[in-house]
């Protein structure tokens, strides 16, 4: 975990220490360890199965999960006492492997909702919808959408590709302090990829940060991870650079399974 | 899924009663009783004999019990049929009602006083047996409108009365409607002449005060050739333990080209937790569509009632006549709803349009039942159906009985349905990013019954969102 000097400038954002998690009375994550700072990006690979999405889900709150030890600390404070809302509220996003459908409700309605509803938390004075179109008009050209997108309900009738998209215009808009994205990359194109990755990019700030959970080397041709992690059976076995991804892209994942005498 | 349910759950905010002496008939049901309702009124002969006839037929008949609800017998010797303000207030000065009857319509949001007039909404308020006021009466009278109490309108207009009441539900349509026939004592009628276009959105707001007597309240709208008018209407009532009747009649009749839409938030008390006490709204609305190129739209938010029994529905006889039923219906705790539409195509080229969304939570029990008839000589009829339901918890039910029945092989139809639970998935996502859990489930809900909202009047549509717990902020429309 040690070598690029830049890590080490940032702000301590995300600690995960020997956190444990169970869905339905299965134990996915057995003992995770994480450390994020400000104006990193971490990529977390690893096989199916290996508790990537269990720890992005973890992370965002989700009820079916069930934390049976270990801490997460955010910005100093624990993590796992706070309501999904109020994580939201504070600066996660959790962009979801598979963004849920809301009929009936337009996307510039939900995101000034959510906007609103962070700038609430903060003390700020909501946005009007005049107000917040405005606002929206350079995220939008981000990802390359004309406004038809905003009066759509909520992923409904979105294709694959389009949901992802929609996440990353979500993500764009909350501009949150911590993002992870949960296979984000998985179902798109080459161009949507490619402008998906160029946002994150984009958004990137030396007071934010980015996990990036991930099947694929891929998206990384894209965007520059400061760390790259293995998680194996519920645990990181490996950390290393870049090219620690591009060696799994050519190897698979059979070389470092053995995750108790790896970490 | 508690904190889900416990939102959905909110306590009834228009539980309070009204501290008003009453001039109240003893229970009891007789023909003294209906000659008794009739002089109070000053009917004319015909009335009273019209009421008898009814009554005649009631005897007759038997209380139905083909619909999915369950409920104890019904005394009705134990319900009392008439009650009113002891102050009768004389129709012309609103200074002369009862401040305390003012106060009441205030506190549900229904000014009736002059300043405080709902800018574009005639109103007409009915507490228990009688019409207290009805509002923009001049206004209405300089095109011809004519709108004010049905016992009003059997004094002053008989002969549009005697024209049409009864020609759409017959006094002998079903044993409620015949109750009603025989029994009812206020609700309001209105008259569009040929070629007006009604500049105001008319409405009716119905409350339920005294305890132990039902609201019989009968409505006939009648749109002359051309003409266009919006109905709104409203109701509440206190919280009690017992169980209340509401039996009501609605009697809609469109000449040539003539539109009427008709819209309804029912928020009768719909009873405790436990089941207990609530009205029982048994109410026969239908609609006659008799002139060519007519069009009859009934929208409805039922969200109260312990149980809900109403088919509004329409006859299409006019050739290329329209109609439409818009409906959400939300049943919770204990509550039961039997509810749907009825369109029955006579003229050539006639259309309808059923969107039913059904809400259940709690212990709420939610059947959509709807009957679909093509005559044979509806040339070229068609109908578009859809049928949506929503389930909250675990221990609710969600129940569709749609009837079709065509007799002309020219005839489209479409149904579609749908049975869908609301999901700690989507009620993730939205917490996620930074909703309240009570927000994520109203943007949820208001979702689901979105095309039938936007049939609203704004106004209407505000207050639907609301009653659902719901704060949506001008996303509607």
């Amino acid at each position: 975990m040690t070598g690029k000097g830049k890590r080490e400038t940032g702000n301590m954002l995300l600690q995960i220490q020997n956190l444990h998690a169970t869905v339905e009375g299965r134990e996915v994550l057995r003992g995770v360890d994480l450390v994020v700072r400000t104006g990193e990006v971490h990529a977390i690979m690893g096989p199916n199965g290996s508790g990537k999405s269990t720890l992005a889900q973890v992370l965002g709150g989700h009820p079916a999960y069930t934390v049976t030890a270990g801490s997460v600390l955010y910005e100093g404070k624990d993590l796992l006492a706070l309501k999904p809302e109020e994580r939201a509220r504070e600066g996660v996003f959790l962009a979801f492997q598979y963004p849920v459908a809301i009929r009936g409700i337009t996307n510039a309605y939900f995101l000034r909702s959510a906007v609103n509803a962070i700038r609430k938390h903060r003390g700020e004075e909501e946005l009007g919808p005049v107000e917040f179109m405005d606002a929206l008009e350079e995220k939008l050209k981000l990802i390359g959408w004309d406004d038809s997108y905003l009066n759509r309900p909520v992923n409904d009738g979105f294709s694959g590709g389009e949901k992802k998209r929609n996440e990353i215009l979500q993500l764009a808009v909350l501009e949150p302090k911590l993002a992870i994205l949960d296979e984000t990359d998985s179902g798109l194109d080459i161009d949507a990829l490619k402008t998906v990755a160029q946002t994150v990019e984009k958004l990137r700030r030396p007071d934010n940060a980015t996990v990036l959970v991930t099947h694929y080397y891929r998206i990384l041709t894209h965007i520059q991870p400061d760390v790259v992690h293995v998680l194996s059976a519920g645990r990181i076995v490996k950390s290393g650079g870049k090219e620690l991804a591009l060696e799994l892209e050519e190897r698979g994942y059979d070389w470092i399974r053995e995750p108790a005498t790896v970490a | 899924m508690t904190s889900i349910e416990a939102q959905v759950l909110q306590p009834y905010k228009y539980g309070f009663v009204t501290d008003i002496d009453s001039d109240v008939v003893p229970p009891g049901l007789s023909e003294d009783v209906i000659r008794l309702i009739s002089t109070k009124k000053g009917e004319p002969a015909w009335m009273l004999e019209w009421r008898l006839k009814a009554y005649r037929n009631w005897l007759k008949m038997a209380e139905p019990h083909w619909s999915n609800v369950k409920y104890g017998p019904i005394d009705y010797q134990a319900i009392s049929y008439y009650a009113a303000p002891k102050q009768r207030p004389a129709l012309e000065s609103l200074e002369q009602v009862d401040p305390k009857l003012l106060e009441t319509f205030e506190k549900l949001g229904i000014p009736i006083e002059e300043r405080k007039r709902l800018a574009g909404v005639a109103v007409d308020a009915v507490f228990d047996s009688v019409s207290v006021a009805t509002t923009f009466r001049e206004t209405l009278a300089k095109q011809g409108i004519i709108f004010c109490a049905i016992s009003e309108a059997i004094r002053e207009h008989p002969e549009l009365v005697q024209q049409y009441l009864g020609s759409v539900v017959p006094h002998n349509d079903n044993f409620f409607a015949a109750l009603n026939s025989a029994v009812f004592t206020d609700g309001s009628f209105a008259y569009i002449p040929k070629g007006v276009r009604c500049p105001l959105e008319l409405s009716s707001y119905f409350r339920i005060n005294a305890s132990s007597t039902g609201q019989f309240e009968r409505t006939l709208i009648i749109a002359d050739a051309g003409s266009y008018v919006s109905y709104l209407e409203g109701c509440s009532a206190p919280v009690r333990d017992e169980n209340q009747l509401h039996a009501a009649v609605v009697e809609l009749v469109a000449l040539d080209a003539a539109t009427i839409k008709y819209s309804t938030i029912q928020n009768w008390y719909p009873g405790d937790e436990a089941g207990r006490g609530g009205i029982y709204n048994f109410v026969t609305k239908r609609g006659a569509c008799r002139g060519k190129n007519s069009k009859i739209s009934w929208t409805q938010v039922e969200t109260g009632s312990a149980i809900t029994w109403k088919y509004p529905g329409c006859i299409l006889q006019g050739d290329n006549s329209i109609g439409e039923f818009y409906s959400v219906a939300v049943t919770n705790q204990r509550q039961q709803a039997d509810t749907g539409t009825k369109m029955i195509h006579m003229g050539k080229n006639t259309r309808s349009t059923i969107v039913s969304k059904g809400i259940s939570a709690g212990h709420g029990q939610n059947t959509y039942r709807g009957l679909v008839k093509i005559l044979k000589g509806a040339e070229h009829a068609r109908n578009y159906s859809q049928c949506d339901s929503m389930l909250i918890g675990d221990q609710c039910g969600a129940h569709t009985f749609p009837y079709i029945d065509v007799r002309n092989s020219t005839a489209i139809m479409e149904h579609e349905a749908s049975t869908s639970k609301i999901g700690e998935d989507q009620i993730f996502y939205a917490k996620q990013r930074g909703l309240s859990a009570e927000d994520a489930v109203s943007m949820i809900v208001n979702g689901f019954c979105k095309e039938v909202f936007k049939e609203l009047p704004m106004e209407f549509a505000v207050e639907a969102q609301r009653l659902l717990g719901i704060s949506l902020e001008g996303s509607v429309g």
